[in-house]
Order: C-alpha cells, then sequence, then structure tokens
C-alpha cells in the first residue's frame, strides 16, 4: 500500500529526514518510535503534503501511485489520514460544519450523494458513540478552547468519520490519560482492517499495550535504525533511546 | 486637481448644503432652534479636511467635493421593490425610511406590545411626544462631527421607537433605510432614535440600501438611549450601492446597570465612515462592540470608535474583524476614554483584518486615554493573510485549496456573527456572510 524509498526531506534548508525505506501493506499496523527531533514528525507531515517540508530525494508510493505528485486534498481523498500532533484551531467554523464539509467532499470524490444535515447528524451520532462523546463539542468552533485530549480526541472522530485506508497518527497518544488512551486505541482498533492500514508515530510504547503493533521501526536522526516485531517496543521502553544509538551511527 | 480648486469646490458642496437646509418644511420652534444650531455649527466648522487626524486615511476627497443635493423625496416605492432589501422576518414589526422619510404604508407595526411607540419622527414631532422632544439630536454631538452637524441641520423625519419601562419586544425591530437614486448625486439624511426606558429589552436590526445605482450620500445619524437595567441589541447591515457614500454616527447613552449589545455589519458603499460613540453613563453599564465587513474592489471603510467610560464598574469588549479582499482598505481608530473616577474600567479592543489579496490593506489604532488608576484595559490587532497552517489543515481532510480558504474566511467572519444573542438576528447576519463568502449550506446551530 506504501512504499517509501531513499526519502529526503527538508526544512528551512535543514535535512531532516536522511534516507527512509519503509513498506506498509494493507492489514498491517506499523509502529515508528524514536527521541524527540528523529524526525517522526516530518515523516508525518511529508506523507500528507506538507508545503514546509522539501523532498529532496527519494520517493513515495501509494497504491503505486506517486504520492509526493498529488496535493494535500488528493491524498485525503485517496484515503490518506494525518491524526495532527498539534491540530489547528478554526475559529469560527463549528465543528459539526467543518466535519460535514470534509465528509462530503470524500463522498463528492466518490461519487456518492452529499449528505443533507439530517443524515449528517444520524451518521454523525454513530461515530460520536465511538470515541465515547455526546454532541457538545460540536457545535464550538473546531478545537477552540478544546483541552489536550479533547483535541487529540477530535481528531480520531474525524479518522472515524473520514474512515481512511492509511492512518497515520503522530504522537496521538501524548497528553492522554489512561482512559482517553484506551477509547482512543479502542477506535483505532476498531478501523483496522485487511483493507487498511495504520502507521502510529509515538515517542512512548504505552499505546503499544492496546495497539498490538505488526512492526516496530526505531528512527533517529533522520534514518530508521533497526525495525522488528512488538518486542522492540518493550526492549526500547527497558534500555531507551540511547541503546539504538551507536548501532544508528554506523548506519 | 490642484489643491487651489479643490479649496472652491469644497466651499461649493458646503454652501450647497447650507442652502438646501433652508428650503426643509415649516416644524414647530425648537425644532427649528435645533436645526439652526446645527446649521450654524456646520458653516463655521466645514466639511472635514482631508489632512484632519480624524479622516486622514479615509480618502475622503471625492466624498467633500461633490455637491450631493437634498434628496427631493416623494418617491415611493411599492413594497414588492423594498422587499430585497429587508432583512428580518415576515412577523417582524418593520420601520421603512425612504430617502429620509417615513413610509407608513411599507412599515409594520404590528407585532409591538401595547405601550410601545414608534413609527415617524416628524409626526411625533408634530404630535410633540415629549419623550421624543426631551432626546432629538441631543445626542449625538456634532461640535466635531461636520456630519453630524449637517445631519441635525437637515432634521425633519426618520424613525423613532420608543420603549416604556419594564417592557419586553419579543421580536427585533427592523429599521430599513432605504436611498431610491437619482440620476444626479443626492443626499439624504437617514435618522433614528431609540429610547429603551428603565428595565425595557429590545433588539434592533438597522438596514441601509438602495434601489438605484449612481452616486449618493447617505448621512445617518442614530441615537439610543439605555435607560437603567434596560437591555438593547442595536444591529446594522450598511448594504449601501457601489458608488454610494455612507457616512454614520451612532451614538449611545447608557444608564446604570445598562447592557448594549451592538454588531455593525458593513458590505457596501465606495466610501463607509462609521463613527460609534458609546458614553457608559452609570455604574455597571455593559456595552459590547462587535463589528465586522467584507470588502472587494476599491472600497474603503473607516470605523472611529469612541468607547467613554464615565462611571465606575462599566466594561466596554469591543471586537471588530474585517476580511479585505483585491484593493480595499479598512481604517480602524479606537479611542477609550476613562474619565477622572471610572475606577474599576473593563475595556478591551480587539482589531482582525484578513487580507486575501496583497493590495488591500488595513490600518488600525487605539487611542487610549486613561485619566483614572485602577482600570483594565486592552488593545490589540491582528492583520495577515490565510494562514498556511489552517489551509494545510483543511486540505488534509479533503478540501480543495478554494473550499479551504472559502471556509477559513466565512469562519473569520462567522466568529463576530457568532456573538450576536438575538438568536433571529444571528440568522439574518449568518445568511448575508455566507452569501457574500459564498458558503452554500446553512450553519448548523
Amino acid at each position: 500500500m506504501l512504499e517509501i524509498r531513499n526519502l529526503h526531506a527538508a526544512a528551512s534548508g535543514a535535512e531532516i529526514l536522511k534516507g527512509i525505506d519503509l513498506t506498509v501493506r494493507a492489514g498491517e499496523v506499523h509502529a515508528v518510535m524514536g527521541p524527540n527531533g528523529s524526525g517522526k514528525s516530518t515523516l508525518a507531515q511529508v506523507l500528507a503534503g506538507h508545503a514546509a517540508y522539501e523532498v529532496t530525494a527519494g520517493e513515495v508510493r501509494y497504491d503505486g501511485k506517486n504520492l509526493l505528485e498529488m496535493d494535500p486534498e488528493e491524498r485525503a481523498r485517496e484515503g490518506i489520514f494525518l491524526a495532527f500532533q498539534y491540530p489547528t484551531e478554526i475559529r469560527g467554523v463549528t465543528n459539526a460544519y467543518f466535519l460535514r464539509a470534509a465528509v462530503n467532499a470524500m463522498r463528492t470524490h466518490r461519487g456518492e450523494q452529499e449528505f443533507h444535515t439530517l443524515e449528517f447528524y444520524d451518521f454523525l451520532k454513530e461515530k460520536l458513540d465511538v470515541i465515547g462523546w455526546d454532541d457538545s463539542l460540536m457545535s464550538r468552533p473546531v478545537n477552540e478552547g478544546f483541552s489536550g485530549g479533547e483535541k487529540k480526541r477530535n481528531e480520531i472522530l474525524q479518522m472515524a468519520a473520514l474512515e481512511p485506508r492509511l492512518a497515520v497518527l503522530d504522537e496521538t497518544d501524548s497528553g492522554l490519560d489512561i482512559d482517553a488512551l484506551r477509547t482512543v486505541a479502542q477506535a483505532i482498533n476498531k478501523l483496522r482492517s485487511p483493507e487498511r492500514a495504520v502507521l502510529l508515530v509515538t515517542h512512548y510504547q504505552r499505546m503499544l499495550n492496546y495497539i498490538t503493533p505488526d512492526v516496530v521501526h526505531v528512527l533517529v536522526d533522520g534514518r530508521i535504525v533497526r525495525s522488528g516485531g512488538r518486542a522492540l517496543a518493550l526492549e526500547l521502553e527497558e534500555k531507551g533511546y540511547e541503546w539504538v544509538r551507536p548501532e544508528g551511527a554506523t548506519v | 486637481m490642484t489643491g487651489n480648486a479643490g479649496a472652491v469646490q469644497t466651499l461649493g458642496a458646503q454652501e450647497s448644503y447650507l442652502a438646501d437646509s433652508q428650503m426643509l418644511g415649516a416644524v414647530p420652534a425648537w425644532v427649528g432652534e435645533l436645526r439652526e444650531a446645527a446649521r450654524a455649527r456646520f458653516a463655521e466648522a466645514g466639511l472635514p479636511n482631508p489632512r484632519d487626524e480624524a479622516w486622514r486615511f479615509a480618502g475622503i476627497q471625492q466624498l467633500i467635493e461633490t455637491a450631493f443635493s437634498l434628496s427631493p423625496g416623494g418617491a415611493q416605492p411599492g413594497a414588492k421593490l423594498i422587499e430585497p432589501l429587508t432583512l428580518g422576518g415576515p412577523s417582524w414589526p418593520r420601520l421603512v425610511v425612504v430617502d429620509g422619510k417615513f413610509a407608513p404604508e411599507l412599515s409594520s407595526l404590528a407585532g409591538l406590545p401595547t405601550g410601545v411607540r414608534a413609527g415617524s419622527i416628524a409626526a411625533a414631532v408634530e404630535r410633540d411626544d415629549p419623550t421624543v422632544r426631551a432626546h432629538l439630536a441631543r445626542h449625538a454631538r456634532y461640535e466635531e462631527n461636520a456630519f453630524a452637524a449637517l445631519g441635525a441641520a437637515f432634521l425633519d423625519d426618520g424613525a423613532y421607537l420608543v420603549v416604556p419601562a419594564e417592557a419586553l419586544v419579543p421580536e427585533p425591530v427592523e429599521i430599513l433605510f432605504v436611498t431610491s437614486g437619482a440620476d444626479r448625486p443626492t443626499a439624504v439624511h437617514p435618522r433614528m432614535l431609540v429610547i429603551a426606558e428603565p428595565g425595557a429589552s429590545v433588539s434592533v436590526l438597522e438596514g441601509f440600501g438602495t434601489l438605484g445605482a449612481g452616486s449618493y450620500l447617505a448621512n445617518a445619524v442614530t441615537e439610543i438611549v439605555v435607560g437603567e437595567s434596560a437591555h438593547v441589541g442595536y444591529y446594522r447591515v450598511q448594504r449601501d450601492g457601489p458608488e454610494a457614500y455612507h457616512v454614520a454616527t451612532t451614538h449611545a447613552e447608557i444608564a446604570r446597570d445598562g447592557v448594549l449589545s451592538a454588531c455593525a455589519v458593513a458590505l457596501g458603499a465606495q466610501l463607509s465612515r462609521h463613527e460609534l460613540v458609546v458614553v457608559l453613563d452609570g455604574s455597571g453599564a455593559d456595552a459590547t462592540l462587535n463589528g465586522l465587513y467584507i470588502l472587494g474592489g476599491r472600497q474603503v471603510v473607516d470605523h472611529h470608535m469612541v468607547v467613554e467610560h464615565a462611571q465606575p464598574h462599566c466594561t466596554s469588549h469591543e471586537l471588530f474583524n474585517g476580511v479585505l479582499d483585491d484593493s480595499a482598505r479598512a481604517v480602524f481608530t479606537g479611542r477609550i476614554l476613562v474619565r477622572p473616577g471610572a475606577q474599576r474600567t473593563d475595556a478591551k479592543q480587539v482589531n482582525n483584518n484578513m487580507l486575501l489579496s496583497s493590495g488591500a490593506r488595513a490600518d488600525s489604532q487605539p487611542q487610549l486615554e486613561i485619566y483614572a488608576d485602577d482600570v483594565k484595559c486592552t488593545h490589540g490587532s491582528t492583520l495577515g493573510p490565510i494562514e498556511d497552517a489552517s489551509l494545510f489543515y483543511l486540505r488534509s481532510r479533503g478540501l480543495d485549496a478554494l473550499a479551504a480558504r472559502n471556509l477559513l474566511t466565512y469562519g473569520f467572519a462567522a466568529d463576530i456573527v457568532a456573538r450576536v444573542p438575538s438568536q433571529p438576528v444571528r440568522r439574518v447576519l449568518d445568511g448575508l456572510v455566507r452569501a457574500r463568502l459564498g458558503q452554500e449550506a446553512p450553519a448548523p446551530e
């Protein structure tokens, strides 16, 4: 589904990704772990098409298509979803209004009828149940005045509503209490299917207690220095990122 | 044009106004005196000079050079013609004023509770309504405002609304000022007087629009008196024609524990100047003064706010958002005056401008004059294009770049509308903003 080959990316002239190779197949969950500043978020943003990052070398194929040539909205419509580490506040636009605009953009792309207000509310109700929310935050402006945890849950609500084929979650676990973490993990697990894939970007392994990854990658200084199974995350937790650094230096 | 020729022309416009103001019909002596005093002040002060501090940003050369002749009046447009200019719902009470004259056949006062008086200023003057007599043209200060002086010199008719003590007007009252348009530049002087007696509660929606194209001057004066513990919602929508000059003075006085919630929306006119003066004249008085302007082409809007804290424990919150496209231009001057003894004043002022084009321009200047020591006064302004981070966020959810821009622009404007406490007025304003910014779907409430 996703093939990343020798990906190099820079921001403001500084190289951050220094040759990433990563293959994600449909049905798989991959965790990308790494210390702060290793390039995890940059990888997530590059996949979503953020213009602030310049891809200087390499390629990314999504379903065989050249992902890097696609606009952010095209990527979204083709099923890529990025849960932002720091979701943006959109003043004056209610959460419900925004979500309906997004869902309808997808439906139009798929050749389906747009949802009218009432249809949308039925649809929304079902999605709210997934993350254990009532509709009290839906009439508030998007992310405005939301707590950190509410913002993260709101990203997951959007994910549930947009039903992506490849979900990229950027530090969605950070700032969540254990209860919220469980709910969010359940929502992600609910999305798992043989047709879909998940890329979990995280600093900590605690989310992996609830979402079992098929592959764990360790990203250090813009490169994947080690890949393995679930056990790798536990080992990292125990030994810290220092443990992988020497090996990273020899790559 | 040379400066000299300009000066001659200015004199021409001023003399033309002075001559026209002599042509008005007979009125009771007290109105005649008001007119005469204002006329004398206008004769002395003349039209503003583009170099005057209070006017220098607005680009008023053409406005002061054109001799707008007094609209002859007498236009009697039918209800069908007026329909597209109305804003409120069918059940709202409505006062319609055409070219400055109250139009009873287009107005509907059904739905006003017993005891509420409303209608033509001229008729109220004729029967010597004591409330109207006590307040008409007695609040808007014209010593330093030539256009307010001009408005009083042409004092003739308009609409008034008196809500007696403890009365509640359940639906908003629409006051629609229509200019019929003419083949030469005409001047109209729309006037409104709103009196909310102690404990009364009312919302008014003041609309300005035109039936014709062409150049005209709408010189509006609105006076609002908020009595003790009274609540007034004052909403206004300026949709004057593309060649129009809209010069407006709104003056509000708020007594002890009175509440004024205002939202001024400016969409039309080539040049729109709104001076909003609010005097917090009793402790506990509270004013929310919000505004929104959405401009394109070469439109200019100039807001001149004067918020006067005359008594302690008063609150004033100002928030104006502007959306500027093409070569549009906005000026916001926010004066806050805290008089000696007005302790515990809470005054806040924010002006945000969203620039959709590199040719658009906005200037914001706060003027704080504080003569008390225990006060909280803040001001701020923002200026800039739509943020890339917000655009990316929306695009990452499948909205194309144009839809994302439109939604962010709408949100910026809707943020002001959402603060309007009256739900029916909010719906009207939201509809206008959506139509102006290409948002089709109604916002779910």
